[in-house]
């Protein structure tokens, strides 16, 4: 069994499935069907995966290396480690929820249009479990690069009305960041021992480059991590993609491609620029900290919904960036978890939003109130859902983001209070969003055929909440599957923990 | 007046080296007690519509459930000795990542079992209460899922053996609080109530996450034993600056100066709520943070005296308010802050007063939630009118509403023997042998405010229920149902006789003391006889004045024309204003600007200029698409040419 190529496996599967849509005859009809099959399917062969990764092992597993292009140094080389792994388990567990959320969101009119949404979800699931399972920093590139093909086209062609610019800005945003990488991924090659897998990660870690070249190496990788994260100020593109998407498009976008920039930080700045890394500290914990607040005040200030959302993701990933970037075993297990989490929280936000966007027709908030009255149950989901957006004990977010807190504040206490003033302000982006929603009297101009939530919608929304339970009471075992690899990240830049004031010598410092 | 004599004991050497053992027989089932009304509002919530008839009743029920194992507990715990009770429930490993290890467990012993008793009755007569009250609501299986979900999230507060499972059931006591405060929230003025709560809440929140960050990194662990355990250890500056991050979250849970301003407009919610969250049992909380972390207070005289100050502010802030106020609920919001002052001056006084804070929180409980319901029942009568301006003369009309309120009435203002008067004259007492300077000012501070107290509390009593009645034209007062007066009824009782139960008898101090050890205080400043007469001087005097103004004389149906003095008091001393003028309106220009800024600068000015340059690239490359193949295929061998070249560099 574990000679299997799994990842080859699950990578190629929704790929397969995209390719087959294509090759449907115009106007057939049951693409959406054919489709979730495939993701479910995915999902099924990932939890395969699951059980063969042995959790408690650091390093990079299931690794499959095959020369690609020998010429260039570069390999198909998959692998994954826990934090990878629980990425692409995020991923195919949204994939399906999202197909389901997006099961009306194209009509099937005869053409090839319905076909082609599904096909690009397909084709974007399949780049995600690329990217994440890479380990080749080339393939990386690639996969990083051709990520934006599927999101352009599903922002560009099934978006709301400003689609093509916000198409556009994110394309352009995120093709400055690659190329600027790209400079990077080929000037650490030179930098490594080259040859004909030059571009494995394992023959890149430990160079010790040092000195300036390193610095800039770092700053390559980093801006573009830096705006794919989407961090401050390099985030503007987010709310006007998370806008224009549709709400599953959203939900992949914020909820997965987005981790790639953190994701890269801890994979590829940290453990290949040790050095650069801690030089860089001080600078990123700043720009964190103001993606922390920067992004939960103008949460507040939003009158559109997506664009709401968008920026608590900012706030958001403001904590996740804070977390890695404090190097501290609770600080950076903290930020992973908090990756899983908010794909939870951020999907359940956006379909939901969505929901309600679908009935009333519009992403402005000032057209609701009194919705509570009209559909209890997505209101009240939409109010579970803020809460574990704004952190509440008992939810799957509360323990990331406390983690990352107290395990920042172990190093950088004046960062760790800075940020945690996230937690008061999220309470007011949330809370008064759900304010205008769902509280005050019940709206008089809304034609009396608005549904509470279909039992589609259903399906959408309760694996979510269970999500939130289940990580919020028991993330022992996710916990379990990414420590290790934080450890593992730790040792490669070289730092400790601190060690807890009374336990080291008996008096603070 | 031996029965408030100070008892002697034989001090126990160290409260804190008090171990907890495995949990056996009964206490192993603590968690059941968290797990029924959890159970009850988890299956009102998901279950919907089909337990509308019978929901109510299930949570009723379970709520008495949790009692009933509670009490099983309570008599497992006071058959075994009394350094033996203190027992641990292991549930499972939460959150373990480095050096942080936390388990979801229970800490049984007498300080949260005192707790668990107080909330499971108080909570489940309320339950039984709300059966009359909330009969007509259409929402009333939501109501009642909530008040389980408070229930149980008070349960886990006050169970918890660390401080990060504390935090969970304080931040779920939060979102029950939030939830009914904003129950009627179709009024838009309700739901701004329930923001208010839960955001004012959440600036003490996060000062409470704050002090654990500041644990783990000076102890190395969140759970009790180990922080109280090592707190010796710590440095002064470090156990003062836990001590007022500590003091800030419990100002904010418990409506202490200055996170106050929410607790007024907290009785937007119906009124068993007001009765149970916004007087009996969630506000206490931040009492029972700081009696819990004793440990840490006990050797940080500063952070102590912080606690003592903001009680002693309180207490006299809530009771100038509750002066000025015509709104029954919002009067007896007043009087919640203060009282809680008072505990919290007991509290910050150290060890003489762990054992009278927690005393005089479960006799505040008793008759705090008794006047609550009581009010519950005048509203009932009057048709939801809550303007004491146009009650009075209801004794007549309410008799057991009249005759249950007067007994909680008497325990506050501090008639002797009733609850009240035992609990907090102790207070009183005690703020008199503090230290120094202190003594003085925090003593004369609790001596005014009991003074103040049967001045306000009276002017409710006789403004409600004596005097000319100033009926609106269409009330025609009535009793209410036995489900809510039986209530009304046992509370009353409880705050006539519980003090008198409790303390000379022993039972209380004796079951508080391997929790708390035993201290004497110092030497008092004046003798008890001395401080005794002049609090009952005071408190005559008070009742008097108000029976004159409120009682005998003509009481205008409209708030008349006032002083700045009642004015200011009438507005909360201008809280409002204050947070308005100073956070909201600055806050909000802030969100403002930044939103423009980051339209204007950010995205046009600093990236947004990348973007553009970009574009016009895009312009430039275009024109290289020219449509000639010769160009294409020239562009082509240059890029192959650069391939090759690169290739050949690099081998």
């Amino acid at each position: 069994m574990s000679d299997m190529p799994w990842l080859t496996i699950l990578l190629a599967l929704p790929a397969l499935g995209a390719l087959a849509l294509v090759l449907m005859p115009r106007g057939f009809a049951r693409s959406r069907e054919l489709a979730l099959g495939v993701s479910l399917v995915t999902l099924v062969l990932a939890l395969f995966v699951a059980v063969e990764f042995i959790v408690g092992n650091g390093h990079i597993q299931l690794q499959e290396t095959y020369s690609w292009i020998p010429q260039f140094g570069v390999s198909f080389a998959l692998g994954v480690d826990g934090i990878a792994l629980s990425m692409i388990l995020l991923s195919v567990i949204l994939v399906p929820i999202c197909l389901v959320a997006a099961w009306d969101d194209v009509p099937a009119d005869g053409t090839r249009r319905q076909q082609g949404y599904v096909a690009w979800i397909l084709l974007l699931e399949a780049m995600m479990i690329g990217v994440f399972a890479a380990t080749d920093i080339f393939l990386f590139y690639v996969f990083f690069e051709a990520m934006l093909v599927p999101v352009y086209f599903l922002i560009g062609q099934y978006g709301g009305p400003e689609r093509a610019r916000a198409a556009t800005t994110f394309l352009l945003y995120s093709l400055l960041g690659g190329l600027i990488m790209l400079v990077a991924v080929i000037g650490l090659y030179v930098a490594g021992p080259g040859g004909g897998d030059g571009f494995l990660l394992e023959n890149l870690t430990g160079l010790e480059i040092g000195g300036v070249t390193e610095k800039l190496l770092f700053l390559g990788f980093f801006i573009a991590f830096a705006i794919k994260a989407p961090m401050f100020p390099v985030h503007t593109w987010l709310p006007q993609a998370a806008t224009e998407a549709r709400p599953s498009t959203a939900v992949l976008l914020v909820g997965v491609l987005d981790k790639v920039g953190t994701f890269g930080m801890l994979r590829y700045c940290l453990q290949l620029f040790p050095e650069a890394s801690q030089w860089a500290t001080p600078m990123v914990l700043v720009l964190a900290v103001i993606s922390i607040i920067y992004g939960a005040l103008l949460a507040i200030g939003q009158k559109d919904m997506m664009r709401l959302i968008a920026f608590t993701s900012i706030s958001h990933f403001g904590f996740i960036v804070l977390g890695i970037f404090a190097m501290t075993t609770i600080s950076q297990t903290g930020s992973t978890l908090y990756m899983v989490n908010h794909g939870f929280t951020t999907a359940a936000l956006f379909l939901i939003a969505g929901m309600l966007i679908a009935r009333r027709g519009s992403r402005n908030i000032a057209d609701y109130g009194g919705w509570q009255r009209v559909t209890p149950l997505i209101a009240g989901t939409l109010l579970v859902s803020g809460l574990s957006g704004l952190a509440l004990p008992g939810l799957n977010a509360f323990v990331s983001e406390f983690m990352v807190i107290i395990g920042t504040f172990q190093r950088y206490p004046a960062a760790a209070v800075l940020g945690a003033t996230g937690v008061i302000l999220a309470a007011l982006y949330i809370l008064l969003w759900y304010q205008k929603i769902a509280t005050g009297p019940a709206p008089e101009n809304l034609s009396s055929t608005t549904r509470d939530m279909t039992v589609r919608e259903k399906f959408v929304v309760a694996p979510l909440v269970a999500a939130f339970l289940v990580l919020g009471f028991y993330p022992k075992p996710v916990i379990e599957m990414l420590e290790p690899a934080v450890t593992t990240t730790l040792q490669h830049v070289g730092v400790t923990d601190p060690a807890s004031a009374t336990s080291a010598d008996g008096s603070e410092g | 007046m031996s029965v408030l004599e100070t008892s002697v004991g034989v001090a126990l050497a160290d409260p804190s080296a008090v171990t907890a053992v495995e949990a056996t027989g009964t206490s192993a089932l603590a968690w059941l007690v968290i797990a029924l009304p959890l159970l009850g509002a988890a299956l009102l919530l998901v279950g919907g519509r089909v337990t509308d008839t019978f929901g109510p009743l299930l949570a009723t029920a379970l709520s008495w459930g949790s009692f009933v194992l509670g009490a099983l507990i309570v008599v497992q715990l006071y058959g075994r000795a009394a350094e033996d009770r203190s027992m641990s429930v292991q549930l499972w490993d939460w959150v373990s990542a480095g050096e942080l290890s936390v388990h979801a467990g229970l800490l049984v012993d007498p300080l949260s079992m005192a707790f668990v008793l107080l909330i499971t009755f108080v909570g489940s007569l309320i339950h039984v209460y709300s059966l009359g009250y909330m009969a007509n609501d259409p929402d009333k299986r939501r109501f009642f899922a909530y008040l389980n979900l408070f229930v149980a999230a008070m349960l886990i507060l006050v169970l918890a053996d660390s401080y990060l499972v504390l935090f969970v059931g304080w931040e779920g006591v939060g979102l029950a609080s939030y939830l009914l405060i904003g129950f009627w929230n179709h009024n838009p003025a309700y739901a701004s109530a329930a923001n208010k709560a839960f955001v004012v809440n959440r600036i003490g929140d996060f000062a409470l996450i704050i002090a654990m960050a500041y644990m783990l990194a000076t102890f190395g662990a969140l759970d009790f034993a180990t922080v109280h355990g090592s707190a010796g250890s710590a440095t002064q500056t470090t156990l003062t600056i836990i001590g007022l991050l500590l003091l800030a979250g419990a100002c904010g849970k418990s409506a202490q100066f200055p996170l106050q301003s929410w607790l007024g407009d907290a009785m937007a919610g119906p009124t068993p709520v007001s009765a149970l969250i916004h007087a009996a049992t969630m506000v206490t909380a931040g009492v029972y943070l700081v009696a819990r972390s004793q440990a840490i207070y006990d050797l940080t005289p500063d952070a102590r005296l912080a606690v003592a100050v903001v009680g002693a502010i309180t207490l006299l802030y809530g009771a100038i308010v509750g002066c000025a106020k015509d709104d029954i609920k919002k009067a007896l919001a007043a009087s919640t802050m203060s009282q809680i002052g008072y505990m919290m001056l007991a509290v910050g006084l150290g060890p003489i007063g762990y054992i009278y804070a927690i005393f005089h929180l479960i006799t505040h409980g008793f008759f705090k939630a008794g006047m609550f319901l009581g009010a519950g029942s005048v509203m009932h009568a009057m048709n939801d009118r809550v303007d004491m301006r146009r009650f009075g003369a209801l004794s007549r009309e309410v008799k057991i509403t009249w005759i249950t309120f007067g007994a909680g009435w008497l325990a506050i203002i501090g008639f002797p023997f009733t609850a009240g008067w035992f609990s907090k004259d102790h207070i009183i007492e005690s703020a008199f042998s503090a230290p120094g300077w202190q003594g003085w000012v925090f003593g004369l501070v609790a001596l005014l405010g009991a003074g103040i107290t049967a001045f306000y509390m009276s002017r409710l009593f006789f403004m409600t229920f004596h005097g000319k009645a100033r009926w609106e034209d269409d009330i025609h007062p009535h009793e209410s149902p036995l489900t809510m007066t039986i209530p009304m009824m046992v509370l009353a009782v409880g705050s006539l006789v519980l003090g008198a139960v409790l303390y000379p008898t022993g039972l209380l101090s004796g079951w508080l003391e391997p929790v708390f050890g035993h201290a004497e205080g110092h030497e008092s400043l004046l003798p008890l006889i001395a401080i005794q007469v002049s609090v009952f001087v005071l408190m005559v005097l008070g009742v008097g004045l108000a029976w004159l103004r409120y009682g005998r004389d003509e009481v205008p149906q409209v708030a008349p024309e006032a002083s700045f003095a009642t004015r200011a008091a009438r507005q909360d001393l201008f809280q409002d204003e204050f947070n308005e003028q100073f956070l909201r309106r600055p806050g909000a220009a802030l969100v403002v600007g930044l939103e423009t800024a980051d339209k204007d600068v950010v995205d046009n000015a600093m990236v947004g200029g990348t973007s553009r340059g970009l574009a016009s690239l895009a312009n430039v490359v275009r024109q290289a698409q020219n449509g000639f193949v010769r160009s294409y295929a020239l562009t082509m061998l240059a890029g192959i040419v650069a391939i090759l070249g690169a290739v050949w560099v690099i081998q």
